[in-house]
């Protein structure tokens, strides 16, 4: 069954709210500081400055974006000189090695899907910003999709972390994680931070008004 | 399923406190954004000179791998790798770091470090794992370049190895090359840098570093000589092998050394032209700077002699031929020859072993020696090559003479050659030969043999005689003479009745020996019978 596309009762239009820890229904009178009257756990009819921490987290990660591909996120050093892979030349050495099966993964996961996170997170908050009322199911799908498509991004870290682990054989061969590594890192951190931070209930706000 | 009261519902309580303020978390794409900027600020600070080099073939480079070192210290990275428009070199841009701008000046060199190996040397063995790099060498110019014209070889010296640089004008490279050593007393202390033909073409400028402890020992009065190969003279000691260090011996080199080299005489300035002499002797002759010029006329012919040839004194070489011409004064129908020496007076004390000492010899002292009587003669070297050399030496029964001037140069008087000597008893013998009147002897034996002619006939003339009647006598006689010695076998053969009677004569005298025998037997045993008769029948 298909979600409707308007919710007729809403939290926000019965000013209740649901405790997430102990799941006390209670009441509310629009104050912004609330605590449950049974846990105390600090309550929210939305979460506080969503969209404005969202949007800060967005920044950052899109800033760190730009590093995490310029520079190497690799650095292996062999009998045979030195050398530095960014994420890119990674790929491009995948392609060119023949295996483009291999290279396509790492350059969805690696590149294009923190990119279109940062995209799609964006567009999201933007039209909360706006107070689009077109489509909120779809752009729930959405959202839905980049919370659980977030994690698979550190994909590249993971293998990173692995051949920096294993490939120590001092003069032979070695594999140190470049300064990219850390910004790969802390982009797909901080888009994970931002999609937590966004509250999805907001894509819903602006059709819920305009039916009051 | 009931529906809770409503209002039953607890209200939420108002929480006094707030955990934070929500811009605070704007603090992190600040700081973000302050690593970034610090990160893009850094990296174009550091981000170091681009030059762009010229090679002439781009084996073993590789944009994006090939480093850049200074004295194997990572100072670069090769960032392209294209073909010049005339697409007879290839160039390379590279980046280097920042701090390596002070050292892009006009004359720093690049060369690709690939395996090398030549004058004994082997190089650049790490890159056949590594792969080529490329090696930068700083110079010393001031004005800064940024475009570079990469040496096909690596240079045998780097411009800040301490020693000094000299040229040595050669006749020809011999077998010199570049890296070939330079010897000081068998001692390498340096090497050869390169060469080039002079402009004239006429000969070949070879240029040598010497290593800073060294180099002070090259002075103006240094001289330099190909140590190349192994100098081989046969004395009257034996035979003399004389080399320089194997690799010397075999790959060539420059040795050089200094006479007087207590005497403190000031190094020689760095780029200072040097003569590089053919060898040792040679080496050390071109630096005999008195040298007496002395002429000599004489009146055989210098057929053999060269420009070069030795001018001995009593087995000492003192000297060499100079020049040798016509005497243009002499009267025509007795030509006489100019011969220019020069003699290095230093050598008389050479021989002892020492080294040249600088030496004056006046012409008084000359004129003394011809007045005891000091003569030139030209001499044989070699019988089978007809070589001539010059030779000083004392004739006390010459003919005097006295020491004259040409133009201001000694003439030194001439004894005739040995070989115009051998000459003359030639013509002696042939002369002698000459008068041994020939055609009178041809008249006596062409009489002896008309007589002998005669005789002969005479001869013949009595064989004839001798055919004609003496022969058929002779046979006759051979035919009687043949039939007695037939008959003479006819009664020697074996069944011949006269041999038959001989032998029954013989048996018969055999018979009667042994009845003879008998006889006496029995006269011996028994004396008596010849009384009684035997004594078997006794009466």
């Amino acid at each position: 069954m298909l979600p409707r596309a308007e919710n007729s009762l809403a939290g926000t239009t019965l000013r209740l709210l649901s405790c997430p820890v102990c799941g006390q229904t209670t009441r509310h009178d629009g104050a912004r500081t609330l605590a449950c009257p049974c846990c105390g756990t600090s309550l929210a009819v939305r979460k506080p400055d969503s969209l404005s921490r969202a949007w800060a987290w967005l920044v950052a990660a899109t800033l760190c974006y730009i590093p995490a591909n310029v520079l190497p996120i690799m650095e292996t050093r062999t009998l045979f000189g030195r050398q530095d892979n960014t994420i890119l030349s990674g790929v491009v050495y995948l392609w060119l090695d023949g295996s483009w099966p291999l290279a396509l993964v790492v350059f969805i996961a690696s590149i294009l899907v923190p990119l279109l996170k940062i995209l799609c997170l964006s567009f999201l908050m933007l039209s909360v910003h706006f107070r689009w009322r077109w489509a909120p199911l779809q752009r729930t799908r959405l959202y839905r999709l980049l919370e659980a498509v977030g994690p698979w991004s550190m994909l590249d870290i993971y293998v990173v972390a692995l051949l920096v682990a294993l490939v120590q054989w001092q003069s032979l061969a070695m594999i140190q994680a470049g300064p990219g590594a850390l910004a790969f890192a802390a982009v797909v951190v901080l888009t994970m931070l931002s999609a937590h931070a966004f509250d999805p209930r907001l894509i819903w706000d602006a059709a819920e008004e305009d039916r009051a | 399923m009931t529906e809770p009261p409503m209002n039953d519902l607890p209200d939420a309580r108002v929480s006094p406190r707030r955990r934070f303020h929500p811009s605070l978390v704007w603090l992190v794409p600040l700081v973000a954004a302050l690593i970034g900027g610090w990160l893009v600020v850094s990296a174009a600070l550091s981000r170091g000179p681009a030059i762009t080099i010229a090679f002439d073939s781009g084996q073993g480079l590789e944009a994006g791998k090939t480093r850049i070192k200074f004295k194997d210290v990572d100072i670069g990275e090769v960032t392209s790798v294209t073909l010049s428009p005339d697409r007879r070199h290839i160039l390379v841009e590279a980046r280097l770091v920042r701090e390596a701008a002070p050292y892009l000046v006009t004359d720093s060199r690049f060369w690709v470090v690939r395996p090398r190996i030549s004058g004994g040397t082997v190089s650049g063995l790490d890159t056949l794992l590594s792969g080529s790099y490329i090696a930068m060498d700083v110079g010393h110019s001031t004005r800064s370049s940024d475009t570079f014209t990469g040496l096909t070889e690596a240079p045998i010296v780097s411009g800040d190895r301490p020693g000094r640089q000299f040229t040595l004008d050669a006749e020809d490279l011999g077998s010199l090359e570049v890296g070939s050593p330079v010897l000081f007393r068998r001692v390498p202390v340096g090497q050869v840098v390169g060469y080039r033909l002079t402009p004239d073409g006429r000969s070949v400028a070879v240029t040598v570093f010497v290593n800073q402890p060294y180099d002070r020992y090259v002075t103006g009065n240094s001289r330099f000589w190909h140590a190349s190969g192994i100098d081989v003279s046969l004395d009257a000691t034996g035979i003399k092998l004389a080399t320089q260090s194997l690799v010397a011996a075999t790959l060539g080199g420059v040795a050089f050394d200094t006479p007087d080299i207590d005497a403190q005489a000031p190094e020689a300035a760095s780029d200072h032209l040097f003569v590089l002499a053919r060898d040792h002797e040679q080496a050390l002759r071109s630096g005999e700077a008195d040298v007496k010029r002395i002429l000599v006329r004489f009146s055989d012919s210098v057929r053999g002699l060269a420009v070069g040839a030795p001018v001995d004194f009593r087995g000492l070489v003192i000297g060499e031929v100079a020049s040798i011409a016509l005497d243009a004064s002499t009267t025509i129908g007795r030509p006489q020859m100019l011969v220019g020496m020069q003699i290095y007076p230093g050598r008389l004390t050479a021989a002892a072993g020492g080294r040249p000492v600088a030496q004056r010899l006046d012409d008084a002292q000359v004129a003394r020696a011809v007045a005891k009587g000091l003569r030139a003669q030209l001499r044989t070297a070699s019988l089978l090559t007809g070589q001539l050399y010059v030779a000083l030496d004392y004739f006390p029964d010459a003919a005097p003479a006295a020491l004259t001037h040409v133009g201001g140069v000694a003439l030194l008087p001439s004894m005739a050659g040995d070989t115009s000597e051998l000459q003359h008893s030639l013509t002696r013998i042939a002369r002698s030969i000459d008068r041994m009147q020939l055609d009178v002897l041809s008249a006596d034996t062409r009489r002896t043999l008309h007589t002998l002619d005669g005789a002969l006939h005479q001869a013949d003339g009595l064989m004839s005689d001798v055919r004609g009647q003496g022969l058929p006598q002779l046979l006759n006689t051979l035919q009687a003479l043949q039939q007695t010695l037939d008959s003479a076998r006819q009664s020697l053969r074996p069944d011949a009745p006269l041999q038959q009677d001989l032998r029954d004569a013989a048996r018969q005298v055999a018979a009667a020996a042994q009845s003879v025998r008998h006889l006496s037997d029995t006269l011996q045993r028994h004396p008596e019978a010849l009384l009684r008769g035997k004594p078997g029948d006794a009466p």
